[in-house]
């Protein structure tokens, strides 16, 4: 890594860098690995065999690590846009605490290392899932997509819907219809999610050159579409239970938590002028990260205690 | 062409020294725990076969 560049602009001061481990750790995006961690022990969990806690837990953190170097390299590229956006101006390439090119040095050896690490801990399967959706995320999602179409996060949320299949493939080394029903909740809750929060900064992503659905389509074909997604959302919530994945106590905890998406949707369709409007979006956005933690809570805790009876037995 | 600067070496000011000072215990500690984890999952991977290898 590049901490001592050849000149300075300061005689006599060598140019390294002032970055603290805190700024580096900012570059892996905690908030997004956490909710990667949660997803991906969910996935993990869900297989039916014994997975030994020692290579469960070091695939968990292959994974974790190969989500924040994602995230390390979606900074690096889209520094020019997080400058100019007030959510992500402090970050510690537009603040200049670290430099792009340290950046993406940090992001490129921590996804090569988590990739190597699955594939030596878990399997090949697993660790061609992650870095497939690293590339998905960074090269797809990042590079492409992010600036070139409006649909950009409805196609780059895959990436982010992966985990629960990598976690489920690192255990087993195959992947299933219940990974992929995990998969299908996170893909189609991520558009009505991102889209509340880009009706408000529609103004934001504009000056950043970003094509959001707000900016490109308009705010009201944005909250049919937010609308439309969360009525599938509340039927594919609920496809644990229906498939037999999931306890009737998930069954009615998705029934509720999905009508109520649908209702704080609803609210959006209808409140379109004023601060009304953006308080119902922003609503619908909290809502929605409940939404998704309460439902893999449930999953997540299903599986904790089936493993806890299986033990004691 | 000898400079002042030249003869002093590299300066550090002691936000760069407090910050690679913090950077270096980071990454030992980040190595530490990667020596300990993967002695771990040697262990579980391949412990009880190397025990019963041949000599």
């Amino acid at each position: 890594m590049a901490f001592l560049e050849e000149s300075s602009s300061v005689p006599g001061i060598a140019a390294i860098s002032a970055a603290s481990p805190r700024d580096y750790i900012a570059l892996l995006k905690p908030r997004v690995m956490s909710l990667v961690v949660f997803t991906a022990l969910t996935g993990l969990l869900f297989a039916s065999q014994h997975v030994n806690i020692v290579i469960g837990f070091a695939s968990l953190l292959a994974i974790a690590v190969g989500a924040g170097a994602s995230g390390a390299l979606n900074m690096w590229y889209d520094a020019d846009i997080d400058a100019v956006m007030r959510r992500t101006c402090r970050r510690p390439i537009p603040t200049g605490k670290v430099t792009g090119r340290e950046a993406l040095a940090f992001g490129l050896t921590l996804a090569i290392f988590a990739v190597l690490t699955l594939a030596l801990v878990a399997n090949l399967l697993a660790a061609g899932l992650l870095a497939f959706t690293i590339f998905f995320y960074v090269v797809i999602y990042t590079m492409w997509l992010k600036r070139s179409t409006p649909q950009n996060i409805v196609i780059g949320g895959a990436a982010g819907a992966l985990p629960p299949i990598v976690g489920y493939a690192a255990a087993t080394g195959q992947v299933s219809l219940a990974a992929l029903v995990l998969f299908a909740i996170i893909f189609i809750w991520t558009p009505p999610h991102f889209w509340a929060l880009a009706l408000v900064r529609s103004a934001e992503y504009g000056r950043a050159g970003v094509p959001m659905l707000p900016n490109v389509k308009g705010a009201d074909r944005t909250r049919l579409e937010i609308l439309l997604y969360s009525l599938v959302l509340a039927v594919i919530g609920v496809a644990p239970f229906i498939l037999g994945f999931a306890s009737p106590v998930y069954g009615c905890l998705s029934v509720v938590l999905g009508a109520a998406f649908v209702g704080f949707a609803v609210r959006v369709y209808r409140v379109r002028d004023g601060d009304g409007a953006n308080r119902c979006a922003m609503r619908l956005f909290g809502f929605s990260i409940v939404y998704l933690f309460l439902l893999f809570a449930e999953l997540l805790s299903e599986r904790l205690i089936a493993l806890a009876i299986a033990f004691v037995r | 062409m000898n400079t002042d600067h030249d003869s002093k070496g590299v300066v550090l000011t002691p936000e760069q020294t407090k910050s690679r000072r913090q950077r270096n215990i980071a990454i030992g500690l980040a190595v530490g725990f990667l020596v300990l984890l993967f002695y771990a999952v040697t262990i579980v991977k391949v412990g009880p076969g190397l025990f019963n290898r041949p000599l």
